[in-house]
């Protein structure tokens, strides 16, 4: 589609990228390359680093070697006006109402779209002066969402975004995600709910105890292994015991 | 409209067979406009990227033609669309006689069994 506008330089660019926390490992020598226009999953198990490559994308973080490119930049105050990051847990003050938090994200964000926002917001039955205290689990995770998905940005990163929520929700979401991300913009969804997420997503990235095993096209995946990536997934991860935590 | 997509085949190919089989039953008529590759792809909870693949297919198959200002239309060449119709229809034959050679029916006894399971 419109190759005339592709800008073609990768959206998302890791070099030997590394993270470790003490004597933990949580990322070991990534490299990965991530398009444009793209939804891709970021799959792998409990600790496997997928939120720690979040973190590092948007900036939370900082490598302990290698480097880590967003549209060309280090992150910084560019890579975070063009990123709209969904963390893992709230964090949101919980005496304020939906409105505010519409307020707040108009303020800090100029690509933020009110208007998108309220409406995703009263097609998810939230009402403005509806408070994040009184709000269930998945409510809060659904307002996050739809303050996340009404920016105008090229990089989502959504970490977890369905994990909190019933399945009649989870596919609310992601279509949420579907009808909302804009064309030139890139979502990266991470999760452990594989079969979930897997006929919305165009990549798959693997990711086990901090290395990228496996990149590819999902679509192509399916084809030559013959199983969905929910079944790949759960071949490659079979449980087994972690290493470490000698007592 | 109900798609369902079974496990390990790519989401792309199934897609395309069950437009394929949208546009040779008559539900897209011939040179009908087919919806746009987002509503399509919202409505089988698909990326919007391997539902434009599923149509592309549908274009090099002949069954549809992209037009710069009117959208994706059926193809009106019914020829094509007949074609493709008793291919499917033969192949879902072959199907039934194999699973019926199966249980050691020969393809007359088949034939037979069909004619009066109709009835």
């Amino acid at each position: 589609m419109n190759e005339l506008a592709v800008n073609h330089t990768p959206l998302i660019r890791c070099c030997d990228l590394s993270k470790s926390f003490g004597a933990k490992q949580a990322l070991d020598r990534v490299e990965l390359e991530i398009g444009r226009g793209r939804i891709v999953g970021l799959l792998g198990p409990n600790g496997s680093g997928k939120t720690t490559l979040i973190k590092l994308m948007c900036g939370l973080l900082q490598p302990s070697a290698g480097f880590l490119m967003i549209d060309g930049h280090e992150p910084g105050v560019y890579t975070k006006s063009v990123t709209s990051y969904l963390p893992d847990r709230m964090y949101f003050a919980d005496w304020m109402c939906s409105r505010d938090l519409v307020d707040l994200f108009a303020d800090f964000y100029r690509d933020f779209d009110r208007k998108k926002a309220t409406e995703m917001c009263s097609t998810l039955g939230i009402g403005p002066r509806d408070r994040i205290k009184s709000m269930s689990k998945g409510t809060k995770e659904k307002l996050q969402l739809a303050l996340a998905m009404s920016r105008a940005a090229q990089l989502y990163l959504l970490d977890e975004p369905i994990a909190g929520v019933d399945p009649a929700a989870r596919d609310f979401i992601l279509s949420t995600i579907l009808t909302n991300y804009n064309e030139n913009g890139t979502v990266l969804i991470s999760t452990h709910l594989i079969s979930d997420v897997e006929r919305t997503l165009d990549e798959a990235v693997f990711l086990k105890q901090g290395h990228v095993v496996r990149h590819e096209a999902v679509d192509e995946l399916r084809e030559r292994e013959g199983k969905s990536v929910d079944a790949l997934f759960r071949e490659i991860f079979r449980a087994q015991p972690m290493e470490g935590g000698e007592w | 409209m109900d798609w369902n997509l079974d496990d390990g085949r790519p989401i792309w190919t199934q897609l395309a067979e069950q437009l394929t089989r949208l546009i040779v039953s008559g539900e897209y008529p011939p040179g009908s406009r087919l919806p746009a590759v987002r509503e399509l792809a919202e409505d089988a909870g698909v990326n919007p990227n391997t539902m434009q693949r599923a149509l592309a297919q549908l274009e090099a198959d002949g069954l549809a033609a992209s037009n710069r200002t009117a959208g994706r239309m059926v193809t009106e060449d019914r020829v094509v669309i007949d074609t493709r119709r008793r291919d499917l229809a033969k192949k879902h034959i072959a199907e039934y006689l194999t699973a019926m050679a199966q249980l050691g029916y020969s393809a007359a006894e088949a034939a037979e069994l069909l004619r009066e399971g109709e009835k």
